[in-house]
């Protein structure tokens, strides 16, 4: 299964499904990752850790962790 | 009649831009997500009768974050005539994912689009007409910094009172047969104005609805064993899938991917090999500017020529305010405790509260300008690796970094922390960091005890980080700090040149804020210890002394100098220059001088090195510092406590943690001192083996992130 974690910067995806629960995922679906949005990877924090990503957009800071929920092809 | 509006909108859309046009109110706009936190109220220009409300800047009104909670308990409990929902229209589609809820309101409402100028410039194009009637209300282009089309706007607000709210957003057609069953059981236990938004909550699993509401449990089960997808899901992208109808035909955009400024901008600033560089820069002036140079300047110029003996200006000198009322106080004989008190006390009080403000004022003005351009996204981005390991946002630096100047201006840098549980976190832990005024306390152990070791000062430094990472770990897995979700899902919003006026309006809010809030607490506390170190009990009974040995200060410190012996220095001296302490931290050294029988001693107290070094064992005297670098603040830092943790419960809580951690910690350092370097094992010993075996367990028990949010008493509906 293929993550947005996985994803490589400056590669684009697409939003297959989310996993977890509640706050995390919610805010997640309410930032606009959203089945069937496409996503790019914008790049890695200095630190490798968080993401930038660009949806719908505009650009999201993401942390590693959360990308793993998100499952893109 | 009185009209009541709502403001509504996402974070950075210019939502406080527009509230401050249309009310003239003294308000601060950031670019920085979530910075209105407090509900804002203003009189629509022009109109006495009309009210506008800032609500919180939201992205959504999901039951997650405090301020959404806050937003939309206001719009269903106060139910507001209209709504006015501010949108960026270089970013549609997202801010339309909030119009989408407030449109289930059954409150009548109208869209105003700001920034179209952006929009014109980066070559995309919008039909407003094909969006109003899309859906369902009026749309106006608005600029809310260049106040344009913002009086149309609010007239045509105050028109839409008491007219037809637009209709909810059509979802297909299969989630609309489940939503109308949920509202069919929902009658008799709302309003039917506010049927939809139930439905859609009830549909949701939404944890922060009240009151009597049925059950609809089947209903989900079965629409999520038919799509496959849980409820929450379905409503978001059902909500998506509308936007995404009624935007096409509506927007023309030229490239979805194409760089904007912001993002080449973005390229170098948050590179990865450039972006701490960067940040070591920025940081760097910002400390510069606000510790080294402008604000030494001016807490000095404050302190020791406005509130000291005068300073000189355009070559005349100006005699200080003491000075000026000794002088007419002198002139009119008063009594000399009358003259103490006025001039110990209050002026002296007063001059405390004050002489933090011009450096203040210098901070705020930095803070301002990195919110305002979008910088301090960007700071929470790069430093978020680090600093959520204990607990902290990315943001989390700069408070710290300036509290190594001074802990007051540290403690309110933790504004700009949009997070509660990062903000109270923040505002614990920044005064552990030792700041210039315990400088003197670290020369004076290093000096009498340490022959001037070298290590002593940088070792105060390390003990401020541990005590940081430590208690950030221990704290966020408290019931206290564990029950709030804080996701990372942070937008990085466009940078923008900041308006002057904003900036401005931002650094004279946050400085009045800090001389009303923090000032009183610094007065008082100020008065009390000018009483108590001159007011006592002697021969002659109880009256004005002059001795500081007499004072009931001292006798409050013989009184519990006992507290201290475990720690290694029990003795009644220490105990009241460690009160002295929260005047301000350098006091403990002026004050040793004075108790050792010195009228005046050194910055380092060096004459009384030779009594000290006599009075402390090792472990002790550092025990000793340990201690007074990270107990209870100054009264200064502890005014700027209370006033950012804006609650009295809140603000003891800070200060009880602090205190407490430094006695635990200055009692595992004598007696492990005592220990290893005396070979003494007591009853003390196995008090810090076991504080040291709690502290391990505090720190090693796993954490748990809460799924749901814990709000106050005072956010819960009624």
């Amino acid at each position: 299964m293929k993550t947005l974690k996985d994803i490589q910067c400056g590669q684009t995806a697409r939003v297959v499904k989310l996993e977890g629960a509640g706050a995390v995922r919610r805010r997640i679906m309410d930032m606009g990752i959203t089945r069937g949005t496409q996503v790019m990877v914008r790049k890695v924090a200095p630190l490798g850790d968080p993401i930038e990503i660009s949806v719908r957009g505009y650009s999201l800071s993401i942390r590693k962790n959360d990308a793993a929920l998100i499952e893109v092809e | 009649m009185s009209i009541k509006i709502a403001l509504a909108g996402n974070p950075n859309s210019g939502k406080t831009t527009l509230f401050n046009a249309l009310t003239g109110a003294n308000q601060f706009v950031g670019n920085w997500p979530g910075v209105t936190v407090e509900k804002k109220e203003g009189r629509l220009k022009g109109h006495s009768d009309v009210t506008i409300v800032d609500l919180p800047g939201v992205y959504s009104l999901s039951p997650y974050t405090l301020e959404e909670v806050v937003a939309r308990n206001f719009l269903l409990g106060e139910t507001p005539d209209v709504i006015l929902n501010i949108i960026d229209g270089t970013n549609l589609e997202r801010n339309l994912y909030l119009t989408t809820q407030l449109m289930e309101l059954g409150i009548p409402m109208l869209l105003a689009v700001n920034m179209m100028d952006i929009v014109e410039k980066n070559g995309d194009s919008m039909d407003l007409k094909k969006l109003s009637s899309a859906i369902g209300c009026p749309v106006f282009a608005v600029s809310a910094l260049k106040g344009r089309g913002i009086k149309q706007a609010a007239e045509k607000a105050v028109s839409l009172a008491g007219t037809a709210a637009p209709k909810p957003p059509a979802f297909s057609a299969q989630t609309e047969t489940y939503l109308s069953v949920i509202k069919e059981r929902l009658q008799g236990h709302v309003p039917p104005q506010q049927f939809r938004f139930y439905a859609v909550k009830l549909f949701e699993r939404d944890d922060k609805l009240t009151g009597n509401l049925p059950n609809v449990s089947d209903i989900i089960t079965k629409a999520e064993e038919k799509t496959k997808e849980d409820a929450e899901s379905i409503i978001t992208n059902e909500r998506y899938d509308f936007i995404t109808s009624v935007l096409r035909g509506t927007v023309k955009k030229k490239n979805r991917y194409a760089l904007s400024v912001s993002d080449r901008i973005d390229r170098v600033v948050t590179n990865r090999i450039l972006a701490l560089p960067i940040f070591a820069v920025v940081m760097f002036f910002v400390y510069f500017l606000s510790v080294t140079t402008v604000g030494t300047w001016a807490t000095d110029w404050a302190n020791d020529g406005l509130f000291g003996d005068g300073f000189s200006l355009l070559g005349l000198w100006v005699p200080g305010i003491p000075v000026l009322i000794e002088n007419a106080l002198t002139a009119m004989h008063t009594a000399d405790w009358l003259q103490s008190l006025i001039l110990d006390g209050i002026v002296a009080g007063v001059g405390a509260v004050l002489g933090f403000v011009p450096q203040m004022l210098v901070l705020f003005l930095l803070l301002a300008i990195l919110e305002a351009c979008g910088y301090m996204a960007r700071i929470a981005f790069i430093m978020d690796r680090i600093f959520r390991r204990f607990g902290l946002s990315g943001k989390s630096f700069i408070p710290m970094l300036i509290g190594t100047g001074c802990g007051v201006p540290g403690v309110m840098a933790s504004r700009t922390i949009e997070n509660d549980r990062d903000r109270k976190m923040t505002i614990m832990t920044t005064t552990f960091i030792p700041c210039s005024a315990k400088l003197p306390i670290i020369a004076l152990i290093a000096g009498a005890i340490f022959g001037g070791a070298w290590w002593v000062a940088p070792s105060a430094y390390f003990v401020g980080i541990a005590a940081i990472v430590i208690s950030g770990i221990i704290l966020k897995k408290t019931r206290m700090f564990s029950g709030d979700p804080a996701p990372f899902v942070m937008e990085l919003p466009a940078y923008h040149i900041p308006t002057v006026s904003n900036v401005l309006r931002s650094m004279w809010e946050r400085g009045w804020s800090f001389i009303k809030k923090a000032g009183t607490i610094i007065l008082l506390s100020t008065i009390f210890i000018w009483f108590t170190s001159n007011f006592g009990f002697t021969e002659d009974g109880f009256g004005m002394v002059d001795d500081l040995s007499d004072g009931l200060l001292s006798m409050i410190g013989r009184g519990f100098a006992w507290l201290f012996a475990p720690l290694g220095w029990g003795d009644w001296k220490s105990a009241v220059a460690a009160i002295t302490g929260l005047v301000a931290k350098e006091n403990v050294v002026g004050t040793f001088g004075i108790l050792y029988g010195f009228a005046e001693v050194a910055e380092d107290g060096s004459e009384i090195w030779q009594s000290l070094a006599a009075a402390y064992s090792a472990p002790a005297a550092y025990s000793f510092l340990v201690f007074n670098l990270l107990c209870a603040p100054c009264f200064a830092a502890m005014g700027a406590i209370r006033r950012e943790m804006n609650s009295a419960r809140w603000t003891w809580f800070a200060l009880g943690y602090q205190t407490v951690f430094a006695y635990l910690t200055a009692l595992c350092i004598n007696q492990f001192g005592s220990l290893f370097l005396y070979g003494s094992f007591g009853f003390g010993t196995v008090a810090a083996i076991l504080v040291l075996a709690g502290g391990i367990y505090l720190l090693c028990r796993p954490y748990r992130q809460s799924q749901t949010l814990h709000t106050p008493r005072s956010v819960q509906r009624i």
